[in-house]
């Protein structure tokens, strides 16, 4: 495809997806909503004062973009002021060796979601990791399903927050060490998303891989393949599809059980920033945390997504309907 | 000289009801660059045969010698095509023939050796201008072809077709048919082919092996088929020898192994869809 071909294709679809036809009942949606919230939040009363409708979400949007601003200015500020004290120092004596001091300001609301967004995705990459390869595995073998089926439908319905004290504790037994490249409750938050979201790419990953047509297993077995050839030229692409399912079904699991996670671990995220909304309780308290749950869903919406166009890229059957 | 000795073939497969005898003794013995088809109702077991030959079965008695030999598991001397095509769909044309090639030729010929040898087989079945395309942008006459170019392109000792022609139009199975001989004409194979079609039989095959029904099913008559090659089927629908073996070959399925089915079955409560139970049948 030409660069040029693309962009009209790129156009058309813009054009397709944003004409009015497509657009009216989702924006009617969007409005009523709006509506029925803006109406319904001031009769709600709390000790916080009324449930935040939206200009008042949308207020505290502003403001937390303000605060991210201003923090960054004052983080710019820190650096030039820590360089222009190290160049001095070191026209005073050649010798002195320049100390960077990390700026230590607290995290804002914009940082949080980036603490968030790569919690989630270590959690999701190493669950990937582990209930892909598992999930061929047992996909392949009979006898390696009836012996871990039980313990994955057990494991499976397993809430975070049951997790979350065992993890904790694991985590701070066996990772000692005087210079941690990783914070704990981020390492704490990681492991509870894995344990969680590893079982739908786990499990789909199996179905798809154990049901592979038999006169694609015919074609191998004539070919002789061996078994690494068997696995990357007829297994996995067969099961892709399927595969896909179970990464954006996980994915979705992955990003709501981390909110929780966070909350609990106190790892520098979403999660955590809701709870310190909680528990600050000013006036402002839930109008920020309403710009957190949109925001949070806008973000679990987005990363599935993101899964439907790498799904896209990578699945052979074009004719297959993707939503 | 016997090339690919069926020898006193048996199988039988467990059901809950106990071991269920497919085939009972099958025996052939077939000579190099000889075309066998294997003909009979469908459920009498020619299927099986042909994968017993191609090791996807194992014979509960008897065996499979080749050249003298005898062969376990499956192989690429004994290549198959099978009967839906089974092309790898993630694959390209080019790509299901390569996967083939660099399987077997792996060591014995170079890269560019090995991308001459793939043209050549998908110049064979005339479908080197969709050597890019996937199966699903290929019609269904094409996705055969490709699948024989696949089998052809691994040198098979003995090659197996398990209906090759069988889910085509008419029309384009007579030219699959036309395009099969050609390639036999220059490459002399020794082929087993499976077919439900009389006229396909007669017109392709040096013999045919005509089976008994099922159960315990096992060779019923072979015909030698005495035509001149190359043969043209307008020219033979009036030859009388091609019409005698034509109807040699009916009587066979339609005399002698009649196959009674009833056309309702009683004990099913539920309707079935008009032409489901033909397909399980096969």
């Amino acid at each position: 495809m030409t660069v040029q071909s693309a962009y009209t294709r790129l156009f058309d679809i813009l054009k397709d997806s944003f004409s009015i036809k497509k657009c009216l009942f989702p924006l009617l949606g969007i409005i009523v909503f709006l509506a029925l919230w803006h109406s319904s939040a001031n009769r709600i009363q709390t000790s916080l004062g009324e449930f935040p409708g939206p200009v008042v979400v949308y207020e505290q949007w502003n403001s937390l973009v303000a605060d991210h601003v201003e923090e960054r200015d004052k983080e710019t500020a820190f650096f030039e002021r820590q360089e222009i004290r190290n160049a001095k120092k070191l026209v005073k004596d050649p010798n002195y060796v320049v100390k960077e001091r990390a700026y230590t300001g607290k995290p804002t609301f914009f940082d949080q979601i980036f603490t968030s967004l790569y919690t989630v995705l270590a959690g999701f990459g190493l669950a990937s990791l582990i209930a892909i390869p598992l999930g061929i595995l047992i996909g392949l073998n009979g006898h390696v399903y009836s012996a871990l089926n039980p313990i994955i439908q057990i494991f499976k319905p397993v809430s975070p927050l049951a997790w979350l004290p065992l993890v904790t504790m694991v985590v701070s037994a066996s990772y000692v060490t005087d210079d941690p490249i990783f914070a704990k409750s981020f390492l704490t938050s990681m492991f509870t998303v894995t344990l969680c979201c590893m079982w739908p790419t786990l499990i789909n990953t199996a179905v798809g891989v154990a049901a592979i047509e038999q006169d694609l297993l015919n074609v191998s077995k004539v070919l002789r393949l061996n078994w690494i050839t068997h696995i990357s030229k007829i297994v996995i692409p067969s099961a892709i599809p399927m595969m896909f399912t179970g990464l954006r079904l996980s994915l979705g699991i992955a990003w709501m059980v981390l909110i929780a996670a966070e909350m609990l671990a106190q790892n520098p995220g979403l999660g955590k920033f809701v709870w310190d909304e909680f528990q600050n309780g000013s006036s402002n308290s839930l109008g920020r945390i309403m710009v957190a749950v949109l925001v949070i869903g806008f973000i679990g919406f987005l990363l599935d997504r993101v899964m439907l166009m790498i799904q896209r890229l990578s699945s052979w059957d074009k004719t297959q309907v993707l939503r | 000289m016997t090339h690919l000795d069926i020898s006193k073939v048996s199988i039988e497969f467990p059901t809950p009801k106990g071991p269920f005898k497919a085939l009972d003794n099958v025996s052939l013995k077939i000579k190099k660059g000889e075309f066998v088809s294997l003909i009979g109702h469908s459920g009498c077991g020619k299927s099986t045969v042909l994968n017993i030959v191609a090791g996807l079965y194992d014979a509960t008695e008897g065996g499979i010698l080749l050249d003298g030999k005898e062969v376990r598991g499956p192989g690429p001397e004994r290549a198959v095509v099978f009967q839906n095509h089974s092309l790898l769909p993630w694959l390209t044309t080019y790509q299901n023939v390569e996967l083939a090639v660099k399987q077997v030729f792996k060591g014995r010929k170079t890269k560019k050796d090995m991308h001459d040898w793939i043209l050549h087989n998908l110049d064979l079945v005339q479908m080197t201008h969709a050597m890019d395309k996937r199966p699903a942008e290929i019609s269904g006459g094409m996705k055969q072809r490709v699948g024989i170019a696949r089998a052809l392109s691994m040198e098979p000792s003995v090659l197996l077709m398990d209906e090759p022609f069988g889910a085509l139009d008419a029309l384009t199975r007579a030219h699959l048919q036309d395009s099969l001989m050609d390639i036999q004409k220059d490459l002399n194979n020794t082929v087993i082919m499976i077919t439900h079609d009389v006229d396909e039989a007669v017109l392709l095959s040096d013999r045919i092996v005509m089976m008994t029904n099922g159960p315990a099913a096992s060779i019923g008559e072979i015909l030698s088929v005495d035509l001149e090659r190359p043969r043209n089927r307008l020219e033979l629908a009036d030859n009388p020898k091609y019409v005698q073996y034509r109807a040699q070959v009916l009587k066979f399925l339609y005399e002698k192994q009649r196959k009674v089915e009833p056309i309702t079955q009683p004990k099913k409560v539920t309707p079935t869809p008009p032409d489901h139970d033909e397909k399980v049948a096969s």
